[in-house]
């Protein structure tokens, strides 16, 4: 069972990892502003929760593992909210890189 | 496989790296954002280095409020920037505080380089001693208790920081609203969220004053969280900045200082010396000092941000 979970961690977290370096590669190589903020919630919203999942059956206690939850919830909403904000500011000052 | 040093030595290439481009960058509002990442790098080696305490501090006030500050800072800078770009100082200038800056940097590493082994530390008294607060946890013990006077000058500190901003105000605008009026877009974005988190926000902020009497945490991030929440509040258009010439404001700003003398002089006659708690009543006195302090905290930085008054209040 345990090596199950290990096993279960490995796989999330570095499922997270890809999403996080996949985010920063299109952050450096996509063409302009809003397909860049594309590839960066990939990395905040999907990275981020698999490497949740992955550390959730490590926790000490079930608090922890709630907080943990929590702080993945709150940089979705945060993040959703940022990128909307710079989105629709670059929309408005026009098409430039 | 210890993979430790790996991620220590490539947190150090990273730290620097980001400091070496914060000073290389020629724009300043990029040089803000680079000083951010460097203060939010920074959180991690404290982490690194198990000071979990700092760390906080360091992401909330070196990588957060800094940050807003620097970036309105930028902001406002930004119509003379080009002006100014074109006239860069004189090569001696650069070379003067390049070196100055090398011997401080170069000064810093042969201390530290050089302390004695083991390094002199007042932590076992500290570690003995504890247990006469009431507390768990050694920072706050040493902040509230054994070097309570380091503390107190730092709240007055931050008091005389914004008096310092506020001075800057024209006279026409003295005793005025600070900063730009936000406009309130009912149904964007920012005020959502400005609606969303604050609840959320301000319940973190009091479960981070409470553990630090145990846990890492205590009032000086919480009072920053407070202070960020409110001031997501101003920025949505939502509130408006209060006139800093109201009485309530001036209050909330000293309280923390004001309750801290308070229970300092108390303890003169009650305890034996300035900043002296009675027996048995550390704790109770110190969770008094942090709630007050937190709340002045939260006002004084949320102001700081906010700068010198810039408009007539509406009475």
């Amino acid at each position: 069972m345990s090596q199950l979970l290990d096993l279960w961690s490995i796989v999330a977290v570095s499922a997270g990892v890809f999403f996080f370096l996949a985010g920063t590669v299109g952050l450096l190589r996509f063409p302009d502003t809003l397909t860049r903020l594309h590839a960066l919630t990939k990395a905040d919203n999907l990275g981020l929760g698999l490497v949740v999942l992955g550390l959730l059956p490590r926790v000490s206690s079930p608090l922890a593992g709630l907080k943990l939850v929590c702080v993945w919830l709150l940089v979705l909403l945060a993040g959703a909210i940022a990128s909307q904000l710079i989105a629709r500011t670059a929309h408005r000052s026009g098409p430039k890189a | 496989m210890n993979m430790a040093p790996l991620v220590d030595g490539s947190l150090v290439v990273l730290i620097l790296a980001v400091a070496i481009w914060t000073i290389a960058v020629r724009d300043s509002f990029a040089a803000v954002v680079g000083y951010a990442i460097y203060g939010l790098m920074l959180a991690l080696a404290w982490v690194r280095l198990a000071a979990i305490d700092a760390a906080l501090t360091e992401a909330a006030i070196g990588g957060g409020l800094t940050g807003v500050l620097l970036i309105r800072a930028a902001v406002r800078l930004r119509p003379t920037e080009s002006v100014v770009a074109g006239d860069s100082p004189a090569w001696f200038v650069k070379a003067l505080a390049a070196v100055l800056a090398g011997a401080v940097s170069l000064a810093l590493a042969v201390v530290v380089l050089t302390l004695p082994e083991p390094a002199p530390t007042l932590a076992p008294q500290v570690a003995e001693h504890i247990a006469s607060t009431g507390l768990g946890n050694a920072v706050t013990a040493v902040l509230l208790a054994f070097r309570a006077t380091d503390t107190l000058l730092e709240a007055v500190v931050l008091v005389f920081a914004l008096i310092a901003v506020w001075s800057l105000a024209p006279d026409r605008f003295w005793g005025g609203r600070p900063g730009q009026h936000y406009h309130l877009e009912a149904n964007g974005m920012l005020a959502y969220l400005a609606r969303l988190l604050p609840p959320l926000g301000i319940v973190v902020a009091i479960y981070v004053f409470w553990v630090g009497a145990d846990l890492p945490g205590g009032k000086f991030q919480a009072g920053t969280l407070l202070a960020a929440m409110w001031l997501l509040a101003i920025m949505a258009g939502l509130t408006d900045v209060p006139e800093v010439r109201l009485v309530w404001v001036r209050i909330a700003l000293v309280t923390g200082s004001a309750v801290f003398l308070i229970i300092g002089f108390a303890g003169v006659p009650f305890a034996g010396a300035f900043l002296a708690y009675p027996e048995g009543y550390a704790k109770p006195l110190i969770l008094i000092i942090e709630a007050a302090s937190m709340l002045s905290i939260a006002v004084t930085l949320a102001l700081l941000v906010l700068g010198p008054p810039e408009r007539r209040g509406q009475s």
